[in-house]
């Protein structure tokens, strides 16, 4: 399957993968409108220090910890990808506990949000991959 | 702090309505423009220290920014333009040579402009290059002018050390050091995915590159940096830089800041020591001098690569061209005042040398006067823009073109010309580990095949419709141009016809 990986090596700590994410699932068209004046909710975040960093998400785990530690059953894995169903999550932060990429944050409304590949909205391509400038981020089957 | 005279001459206009506030720009500009004001919550800008690069206008993802030119003047003066008034405050406050980078941006007549290519019609055919071979290889080294047959007939080759070139465009000498690894490295996987040459410059050639040997020049200046016999039998062919077109006369100078441990290592000086090249090569005072290290060469070789001699285009070019042609070098490469530099005094940038359409059609006139054309293959750079400025370069009488200011526009520089500044913001002319990075070589290589590969098939089109299908057909065929707004010593020097002749 196709996955999110990251080239440290390539990453340059610019965080547009991050505002490229929030856009594209925020359902909204216009991307100022989605994220001017706004706390953005990514679902990529990138982690760094000193000359170092590198964009962190979802792994979509061949063995999904979350999944496991999920007690609403919100989080499953459709094809592998590891997707949630919203409206299930009951707000344990079981998955928190459990994930040990830090790839699951709760969302400002209160339920949990995830990367899912772009599969559930309308990019088609991951657009972290589509918004970093220097390849860092790559989807691809490895 | 004194009176400060100059103004700065960028504005950023940053569309507050758009701005998300995302700090790319402030996170990736080298020069310190931008910053987020905590307490008005909005992004601001200190425009003096913009350099106009554009690294943070292309990485917005809202648009909200631009660059302009501003508008701010001094009372107008055609004699005692802006731009003289103000290098004068310059040297007035610092009492130094102005430095530049890139080639002029003075406004010099572009020849290859005023000159219109030919096509067919009726009385000759054009050719469809998607339905009929079209040749665009073409070799360079010395050609020999009998042609021997064996028994039956076929020709023997009597031709040796030629370089094969897919395209006859290569990439020309850039130093690592005036440019980073990466993009190098871009320069190096492109050439060798093109079928083509890139050139390593006057600074050495770095361990990882030896495995690109077969599509690399490496050259030989006047500071001999990172020369042994290793690094000379690494590449395809050796070039002896005279000269250079943005800076004729005068030898180079890299800050010992630029000298970290790679670039020590490839150069073979000391950390951090400045790398100076000597304006002339201490052991060439004459032709008889450059026929010496020519041999030396080809005997360190074993005779086995060509041998490349780069001169800077100046007044008596022709002349200079035929005492090469004389020394045994295999290919002389001439470069033209417009070429680029990564650090340049700005006065001689702008005032030394001739333009490379002049230079090519004189010395292509000369050679072929004198019966020696054939000793030798002509290749021609200093600000080759298009496809166009290729045909046409080949016409006046080039065997190949060496593109490198193109090269670098197409790895994502904008023409600043602040490379002397070391803080390239696209990681091209720059050694800060932070910066060179945002040159992916993967993404750079691709962009360069690209380019070169949209060039040929431009190229491919053009010899088509005047109905020719090599390169060695358009070679010196002057009759397939025709000047525009051209007077008649400029037209003889060209050795074409006017349009409508």
């Amino acid at each position: 399957m196709k996955r999110i990986y990251v080239n440290e090596m390539w990453c340059l700590g610019c965080h547009l993968c991050e505002y490229y994410c929030a856009y594209a699932n925020s359902g909204v068209k216009d991307m100022v409108k989605a994220l001017k004046d706004k706390q953005i909710q990514a679902r990529i975040t990138v982690e760094q220090r000193g000359a170092i960093s590198f964009a962190v998400n979802c792994r979509h785990c061949t063995e999904p910890l979350c999944v496991k530690s999920c007690i609403g059953g919100a989080i499953t894995s459709k094809d592998g990808v590891i997707v949630i169903d919203q409206s299930r999550c009951v707000l344990c932060y079981s998955c928190i506990m459990a994930c040990p990429y830090g790839a699951l944050t709760p969302a400002v409304e209160g339920v949990m949000q995830k990367c899912e590949l772009c599969t559930t909205n309308s990019q088609g391509q991951p657009a972290c991959i589509q918004g970093c400038p220097n390849k860092a981020i790559v989807f691809e089957e490895r | 702090m004194g009176i400060n005279y100059l103004y700065p001459p960028f504005e950023i206009m940053r569309n507050q309505d758009r701005c998300i506030t995302c700090r790319v720009c402030e996170r990736q500009c080298a020069n310190l423009v931008h910053h987020y004001d905590e307490d008005k919550k909005r992004m601001t800008a200190d425009e003096s220290l913009c350099v106009n690069c554009h690294r943070c206008v292309s990485l917005c993802p809202t648009r909200a920014l631009k660059i302009v030119k501003t508008d701010h003047i001094f009372k107008e003066n055609a004699n005692w333009k802006s731009e003289v008034i103000e290098d004068i405050y310059r040297q007035a406050g610092t009492g130094g040579v102005l430095l530049a980078s890139m080639g002029t941006p003075k406004d010099y007549p572009v020849y290859w402009d005023k000159m219109l290519i030919n096509a067919s019609q009726v009385t000759n055919p054009s050719i469809d290059p998607l339905r009929e071979p079209m040749e665009t290889r073409t070799y360079l080294g010395r050609k020999s002018s009998k042609i021997s047959r064996d028994a039956e007939g076929r020709i023997i080759p009597n031709s040796s050390g030629q370089l094969k070139l897919d395209i006859p465009i290569m990439f020309s000498a850039m130093s690592y050091g005036s440019i980073s690894y990466n993009a190098h490295k871009s320069l190096a996987m492109a050439a060798s995915e093109l079928g083509t040459f890139y050139n390593t410059g006057e600074g050495g050639l770095h361990k990882d590159f030896y495995h690109y040997g077969k599509n690399t020049i490496v050259q030989v200046a006047s500071g001999r940096f990172g020369v042994h016999p290793e690094y000379l039998n690494a590449g395809a062919a050796i070039e002896i830089k005279m000269g250079q077109g943005a800076k004729p006369g005068i030898g180079g100078h890299l800050p010992g800041s630029k000298i970290g441990e790679d670039i020590s290592a490839t150069r073979m000086i000391p950390l951090h020591a400045d790398a100076i090249s000597p304006a002339p090569h201490h052991d060439i005072y004459s032709i008889e001098d450059l026929r010496q290290l020519v041999y030396a060469l080809k005997e360190a070789t074993r005779y086995t690569k060509p041998v490349i001699v780069k001169v800077a285009a100046v007044h008596n070019i022709s002349a200079i061209a035929s005492g090469i042609a004389r020394s045994g070098a295999d290919i002389i490469a001439i470069d033209g005042f417009r070429g680029g530099t990564g650090a340049a005094p700005a006065r001689i940038r702008d005032n030394v040398g001739i333009p490379i359409e002049l230079a090519l059609a004189s010395v292509d006139q000369r050679l072929r006067q004198e019966g020696i054309r054939g000793n030798v293959s002509l290749v021609v750079g200093g600000s080759i823009r298009s496809s166009s400025d290729v045909i046409k370069a080949i016409a006046l009488g080039a065997d190949a073109i060496y593109i490198a200011t193109s090269a670098l526009i197409a790895l994502g520089c904008h023409l600043c010309r602040t490379c002397h500044s070391g803080k390239c913001n696209w990681g091209i002319a720059t050694q800060n580990p932070e910066l060179v990075k945002r040159l992916n070589p993967e993404v750079g290589s691709n962009h360069l095949v690209n380019l070169l590969t949209a060039w040929n098939h431009e190229i491919k089109e053009m010899m088509g419709g005047m109905g020719i299908n090599s390169i060695e057909a358009l070679r010196g065929n002057r009759l397939m141009l025709r000047g525009i707004g051209l007077n008649e010593t400029e037209l003889k020097i060209l050795g074409i016809a006017h349009a409508g002749q």
